[in-house]
């Protein structure tokens, strides 16, 4: 699942997971023509560029207008279309979370929605820019499944699986070109986190670029006689409630970890599942309930508490409240 | 006090090159072409503000709605003396008070925090509007890209001003044809601007937006307009001072490389030689 001397920072290939999210969407208007994209003035940057270069005609130029997007996405989708719409996370679904939830969630349209840029990394822009909140904006919208892809790979495979399934679908990126530690041939499904760590002592559940730092963190705490479980969890909604709860029952302490908001994320959705299902103390590594500021990723990933070293905290803390 | 207000633009594009080569990142083609502009608004006598007291009472109000040009905001403030120009080198840094988009709370002289397009006109009318009920005479400038122009908020904006005649509003277009996908008419076509405003209720006066005796006149005549809100298309050319960037939309969100911001620097300052030689 992961490739062969991921750990090693210096050699491990850097790979834009929007990258991935492009590509992914090129592959299915191969096999599909009813694949089209909408483009929001930030074409090339989110790589709906990649469709337009392949297939100019399927390609929708809408300007900066994301609340007419995604109407209109809704509207193609309602005449058989497959609509990617993707900008920022900031401005989509940030911008047309209305548009997002009566236009396409009420009316089940076909629409893929993609928000790149998300998290506190997309550095110097600054707050206005870093999309922290989009998870609790989608989470909570029915019909709407919500996938935060780990890497390039897993970007690609989660983007053919929007595209293969009849349903709205929102998908997250970061800025950064991140690892690319996972596989060609890693599983993924929408609906299933993977395991990508075993260990007895404390869970670890993460989604996006972090699960990286999760996994260097969980080497470093093995170094230290620490057993830790590192569970990738890619499918915010549907959540794998049946891989969360068995690792929480096993491991009695969990850690979530996540590029966003500690309200309404995805270790809110791991909270709300242990709540009803299996009890666990909990920490949550994520942005503390503040807006960001401008600087490079790794200064800002340390000043608000998401990088390895604040995993490793976090893990302690939770071990130290197990009963 | 006579200053030479091209000079000082120049001086401000010099600035804003250097600015944008230490930040690594940021909006190149927008911020030199409106160095005219915000010269006219901060420096020409245009707004009502003071540096030395940004929370005056009677200050202009000025919103920055296209908040991603801030480096020449930033420039302009520092020129005006609102901070000092040393601090521009901390453009988009950690712990700078010169955010990638403006920050309010952080740096003197922000009226607002902007950075998504489209808003910043319906704050310019919640401002004009709740000064108008305390009889107040302070006037709001409001900044807008013309890519900007695509977002509905802004015609909602547009409606709205117009139908409560906030004549104390003067929103300010940088109309220089570019946005990132490429030029504004193929991307969404805007004309017939000035018909667009206009039949929504606005008073609409057009300006070349490199000269700054004509952008100081204008923006002067709209302060004298009632029963409307104005709208100026100012005509600028995105990246002006430097030929390789000049008309390029590629340029929009790109930053000069060490050798570029060298020959954008000698091309100025060229250009300023050029410009004070007949004062010296
Ligand atoms: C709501 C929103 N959508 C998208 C963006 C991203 N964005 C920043 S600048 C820009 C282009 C703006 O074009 P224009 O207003 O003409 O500015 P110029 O390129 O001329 O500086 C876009 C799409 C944004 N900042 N806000
Ligand atoms: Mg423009």
């Amino acid at each position: 699942m992961l490739k062969e001397n991921y750990l090693d920072r210096q050699k491990v290939e850097m790979k834009l997971a929007r990258q991935g999210f492009g590509e992914g969407i090129v592959e299915l208007a191969k096999k599909n023509t009813n694949v089209v994209a909408l483009g929001l003035d930030i074409t090339d940057s989110v790589k709906t560029g990649l469709l337009r270069d392949a297939f100019p005609e399927r390609f929708i130029e809408c300007g900066i207008a994301e609340q007419n997007a995604m109407s209109i996405a809704a509207g193609l989708s309602l005449v058989g279309k497959i609509p990617f719409v993707a900008t920022y996370g900031v401005f989509c679904p940030g911008r047309n979370w209305d548009q997002l939830r009566i236009s396409v969630c009420y009316n089940k349209a076909n629409v893929k929605l993609a928000g790149a840029h998300a998290g506190i990394s997309v550095g110097p822009d600054g707050a206005t820019h870093q999309a922290l909140e989009d998870i609790a904006l989608t989470r909570c919208l029915p019909n709407l499944i919500v996938l935060a892809p780990c890497d390039y790979e897993e970007a690609k495979k989660a983007t053919l699986a929007a595209g293969e399934i009849d349903g709205p679908v929102y998908l997250r990126f970061g800025r950064e070109a991140t690892p690319a530690f996972t596989t060609l041939q890693a599983p993924f499904a929408i609906g299933q986190a993977q395991i990508f760590r075993g260990g007895k002592d404390v869970t670890i559940i993460g989604c996006g670029a972090l699960v990286y730092e999760a996994l260097q963190a969980a080497d470093q705490l093995a170094k230290e006689g620490v057993e830790v479980e590192v569970i990738n969890s890619p499918s915010i909604k549907p959540l794998d409630e049946e891989t969360i709860v068995t690792s929480a029952k096993k491991t009695g302490a969990v850690v979530s970890v996540e590029e966003h908001q500690i309200y309404g994320g995805l270790g809110s959705a791991v909270s709300e599942l242990l709540a009803k299902k299996n009890p666990a103390p909990m920490e949550f590594v994520g942005m503390p309930d503040a807006f960001g500021e401008s600087g490079q990723p790794e200064e800002l990933l340390k000043k608000y508490g998401m990088d390895q070293e604040t995993i490793v905290a976090a893990v302690k803390r939770v071990i130290a409240r197990k009963s | 006090m006579d200053i030479d207000l091209p000079k000082e633009a120049n001086k401000i594009r010099q600035d804003i090159i250097e600015m944008l080569l230490e930040a690594k990142s940021g909006h190149s083609a927008g911020s030199l072409g409106m160095a005219d502009v915000f010269t006219a608004l901060y420096l020409g006598g245009v707004a009502k503000h003071d540096p030395k007291n940004p929370a005056w009472e009677e200050r202009d109000r000025v919103v920055l709605s296209n908040g991603h040009i801030c480096p020449v905001l930033y420039a302009t403030l520092a020129h005006a003396g609102y901070f000092p120009r040393e601090e521009l080198k901390t453009l988009r840094k950690f712990g700078s008070r010169l955010q990638g988009h403006p920050n309010r709370f952080v740096l003197p002289g922000l009226e607002a925090s902007t950075g998504s397009l489209g808003q910043g006109l319906s704050l310019a009318c919640g401002m004009a509007w709740a000064l108008r009920l305390d009889q107040k005479r302070n006037h709001v400038w409001c900044l807008t890209g013309d890519g900007e122009q695509d977002e509905g908020q802004i015609w909602e904006a547009a409606m709205f001003a117009g139908k409560y005649k906030l004549s104390n509003i003067t929103q300010i277009i940088d109309r220089n044809n570019i946005q990132i996908d490429g030029h504004t008419e193929d991307v969404m076509p805007l004309e017939p601007l000035k018909e667009k405003y206009e039949s929504f209720g606005w008073h609409v006066m057009e300006t070349d937006g490199h000269d700054i005796e004509e952008i100081t006149h204008v923006l002067n005549e709209t302060k004298k307009i009632f029963e409307k809100p104005s709208v100026v298309i100012a005509h600028t050319i995105p990246g002006y001072g430097v030929d390789f960037m000049e008309w390029k939309s590629e340029w929009h969100g790109k930053v000069p490389c060490a050798e570029e911001a060298k020959n954008a620097l000698n091309q100025l300052r060229s250009l300023c030689g050029n410009i004070t030689s007949e004062h010296e």
